[in-house]
C-alpha cells in the first residue's frame, strides 16, 4: 500500500491550480456578490477537458481517473465553490448515469456533447415533497404512444437553466412504488419544459439552482434512461458517485480557508507579534490541518475504490460525510481567527463559510451519509 | 510541416536562493519548471498546428532524466513527439556546448521549417543559446518576436526592439525566438495529461544517438567560466519626504545638494 499519486495525477493537480489560480479566483468574489453564473469559466473548463472528465475518449471524454477527477474538483473549490459544483453536477450526475445506464444511441446523442464539453448537464431528482425521501416521486411520466408525457415539478436543481441536457426522474407506476420509479433525459427547449424560480441562496451564489417544470413536456419513448422502474437505484448509484464530488468540493473549500487562515495569521500582528505565534492559534491550526488530512485521504480513498471497480457507496458516504464537516468546522474557524476581518466580504474565508454549509446538505445531507454508513456497517 | 520547439526546465527562481558560501543557486526542494518563454515558444507552434493540417510538433530538450517532466507538460499542451538529450557527458554545458548538442540532434531529426525557442532561460538569463543554435544550423534567425504570420513559406514577424519593433520577412527554415507578448500560452489539458503519460513517449538521446564528438559537448566543451556569482546587495530604504510642496522641495534640493547632485 502507498499513498502516492500517480504522476498524470500530479500533472492534473498542477495543470488546475494554475488554472485556477488565473481564470476561477479573479472571479470568485464578484460571482458571489451578484449571483452570476459564470459561462465564460464554463467553457474554459470545457476546452481544457473537465467537463467530461471521467468520461472515456471514445465518447468525447478525457479519460481521466475518479482521483483526478476529484483532485479537479479540490482545486477549483480552493479558490470558487461555485466553480467546483458546476463542474460536480456535470461529471458526476449528468454525463455519469448516461454513460453507465445509457444505449449506445444515448451515448452518441446525448453523452459525446456532454464529455466534450459542448453541452452542459443537470440532474433533477428533488421534489418539493420529496427531498431526503426521495422515493416519494410526485412527478410522473405516462406512455402515450411513442412519447412519455412528464407532468411534475423538480426543485433545486444546480445548473437548472443553463444546462442543456438533464437527467430526470418520474414515477412510472405509482403503484410499485420505489421499483415505479424511471430515469428519462430530457433535452432543454422541448414543449412542455420550463425553468421556474431561481432559488436566492446563502453560498454557492454564481451556481445556478432553479425549479423545473413539467406540463405534459412529451419526450421521446427512447429517451428513457436504463430500464423501466430502475429510476430509483440509477439514481442511488449515480448520488454514490456523485458524493465523490460533493466531497472533493468540501474538501477544497476546507483546504482554501485554511490557506487563507495561515497566511492571515502570519502577518496580523497584535501585542507586538505575529497572532500565529500565539500556542492557542496553533492548535486551532493543527486541528484544521488534521481534519483536512483526513478528509483528504477519505475522498481519495472513495476515488480509488470507484476507478479500481470495487465497492465504494459507504466510503463515498464517509467522505463527504467527514469533508462537507470539515469544511463546516474548517471555515468556522478561519472566520473566528480572521477576527472581525473575517466576518467582512474584505477576505474570502465570509464566503468560504457561507459556501461550505450547502456541503453539509445537498446530495444527501449529512443525516443520510450517516444513514447509508450505518445500513452497510449493521446488516 | 515540421516544427521544432527547444524548451527547458528551469528551477522557478520565484522561489529560489543563493548559498552565501559557495555562491551557487540552492535547488533543494525548489519546484521545476518550463521556462516561460519556452511555452510562448510552444504556444505559438500548437497554434499554427490547430490552423493547418499536416502541422508535427517536435519538443527537444537537453537535461538530466528529470527534465521528462517538462516534456510530458509539452506534450499534454498538444505537442506531437517529445526528445529528451540526456547523457553524462553533455552535463556541465555552457550555452555554446548546449547549442552544439542541441544542433547535432536537430540535424537528426532533419527536414525541419521552424524552430521555436524561447528567448532566454530564467535561471541564466542568457538568451544566447537560440541564436548559436540558428548560426550552428546555417539559418536564418528572428529573436524577440513578438508577433508571427506566415502565408505560404513566407514568415512576417514583428521583431521587438526597446523603443518599438521591427517588421522582418524570413523564408523557411528559419529559427525565431520568442517573448512572453508573443501569444498567452494555453494550459495543458485533461486528456492532454493521459495522453502524454500512455499514448506519446519521450525519446531518450544519449551522446551516441547523436553526431557529435564527446570533447564538443559538455563541461570540457564550454569556454564559459563562472567566475563568482552573488546576491547584489539590496538597496537601501528610500526617504520620504513630507510637508507641503515647498517644504518637500526644500527639503529635495538640500538632500540633492548633499549628495553633489546639484
Amino acid at each position: 500500500m502507498h499513498f502516492q499519486l500517480t504522476r498524470e495525477q500530479e500533472m492534473v493537480r498542477k495543470m488546475m491550480r494554475d488554472f485556477t489560480e488565473n481564470e476561477v479566483r479573479p472571479l470568485a468574489a464578484e460571482i458571489d456578490e451578484t449571483g452570476r453564473f459564470p459561462m465564460e469559466t464554463v467553457e474554459k473548463m470545457n476546452r481544457y477537458g473537465m467537463m467530461g472528465m471521467i468520461i472515456p475518449k471514445e465518447y468525447g471524454g478525457a479519460g481521466a481517473d475518479e482521483i483526478s477527477y476529484a483532485i479537479a474538483v479540490e482545486e477549483l473549490s480552493r479558490a470558487c465553490a461555485t466553480t467546483g459544483v458546476i463542474c460536480s453536477a456535470h461529471n458526476s450526475l449528468a454525463c455519469w448515469p448516461i454513460w453507465k445506464y445509457g444505449t449506445e444511441e444515448q451515448k452518441q446523442k446525448y453523452l459525446m456533447p456532454l464529455a466534450k464539453g459542448e453541452k452542459l448537464g443537470a440532474f433533477g431528482l428533488t421534489e418539493p415533497n420529496a427531498g431526503t425521501d426521495a422515493a416519494g416521486q410526485q412527478t410522473t411520466a405516462v406512455l402515450d404512444g411513442d412519447a412519455w408525457v412528464l407532468n411534475g415539478t423538480k426543485i433545486f436543481i444546480t445548473n437548472g437553466g443553463t444546462a442543456d441536457i438533464y437527467v430526470i426522474f418520474a414515477m412510472t407506476d405509482k403503484s410499485k412504488g420505489v421499483k415505479g420509479i424511471s430515469a428519462f433525459i430530457v433535452e432543454k427547449g422541448t414543449s412542455g419544459f420550463s425553468i421556474g424560480k431561481k432559488e436566492k441562496k446563502m453560498g454557492i451564489r454564481g451556481s445556478a439552482t432553479t425549479e423545473l417544470i413539467f406540463e405534459n413536456c412529451r419526450i421521446p419513448k427512447e429517451n428513457l434512461l436504463g430500464t423501466q422502474g430502475k429510476g430509483f437505484a440509477i439514481a442511488m448509484s449515480t448520488l454514490d458517485g456523485g458524493r465523490i464530488g460533493i466531497a472533493a468540493q468540501a474538501l477544497g473549500i476546507a483546504q482554501g480557508a485554511l490557506d487563507e487562515t495561515v497566511k492571515y495569521i502570519q502577518q496580523r500582528e497584535q501585542f507586538g507579534k505575529p497572532i500565529g505565534k500565539f500556542q492557542a492559534l496553533q492548535f486551532e491550526v493543527a486541528d484544521m490541518e488534521t481534519r483536512v488530512n483526513a478528509s483528504r485521504w477519505l475522498v481519495y480513498n472513495a476515488a480509488w475504490r470507484k476507478s479500481a471497480g470495487l465497492s465504494y457507496g459507504k466510503e463515498a458516504a464517509m467522505a463527504k460525510l467527514f469533508a462537507a464537516e470539515t469544511a463546516m468546522y474548517v471555515t468556522t474557524k478561519a472566520v473566528q481567527l480572521h477576527g472581525g476581518y473575517g466576518y467582512t466580504q474584505d477576505y474570502p474565508v465570509e464566503r468560504m463559510m457561507r459556501d461550505a454549509k450547502i456541503t453539509e446538505i445537498y446530495e444527501g445531507t449529512s443525516e443520510v451519509q450517516r444513514m447509508v454508513i450505518a445500513g452497510a456497517v449493521i446488516r | 510541416m515540421k516544427i521544432i520547439v527547444c524548451v527547458k526546465q528551469v528551477p522557478d527562481t520565484n522561489e529560489v536562493k543563493i548559498d552565501p558560501v559557495k555562491g551557487t543557486l540552492i535547488r533543494d526542494g525548489v519546484p521545476s519548471i518550463l521556462n516561460p518563454d519556452d511555452k510562448n515558444a510552444l504556444e505559438e507552434a500548437l497554434r499554427l498546428k490547430d490552423k493547418m493540417e499536416d502541422v508535427q510538433v517536435t519538443v527537444i530538450t537537453m537535461g538530466p532524466p528529470q527534465a521528462d517532466e517538462v516534456l510530458r507538460e509539452c506534450l499534454a499542451m498538444g505537442a506531437d513527439e517529445a526528445i529528451l538529450l540526456s547523457d553524462k557527458a553533455f552535463a556541465g554545458a555552457d550555452t555554446w556546448a548546449t547549442s552544439n548538442t542541441l544542433a547535432a540532434a536537430i540535424r537528426k531529426i532533419g527536414d525541419y521549417d521552424i524552430i521555436f525557442a524561447g528567448r532566454q532561460a530564467i535561471d541564466g538569463d542568457t538568451a544566447q543559446v537560440g541564436p548559436q543554435l540558428a548560426e550552428r544550423l546555417g539559418i536564418p534567425q528572428v529573436s524577440y518576436v513578438q508577433e508571427f504570420e506566415m502565408d505560404g513559406d513566407t514568415i512576417r514577424v514583428q521583431r521587438a526592439l526597446e523603443d518599438g519593433y521591427e517588421i522582418i520577412k524570413a523564408r523557411k527554415p528559419v529559427l525565431l525566438t520568442a517573448i512572453k507578448e508573443l501569444n498567452k500560452p494555453r494550459y495543458m489539458s485533461i486528456g492532454g495529461i493521459y495522453d502524454a503519460f500512455r499514448e506519446k513517449e519521450v525519446k531518450v538521446w544519449t551522446l551516441a544517438d547523436i553526431d557529435v564528438k564527446k570533447d564538443e559537448v559538455g563541461l570540457e566543451a564550454s569556454p564559459t567560466q563562472v567566475k563568482r556569482s552573488f546576491t547584489p546587495e539590496p538597496k537601501g530604504k528610500g526617504v520620504m519626504l513630507q510637508g507641503t510642496t515647498k517644504e518637500m522641495v526644500e527639503q529635495l534640493v538640500i538632500h540633492l545638494k548633499q549628495k553633489h547632485v546639484i
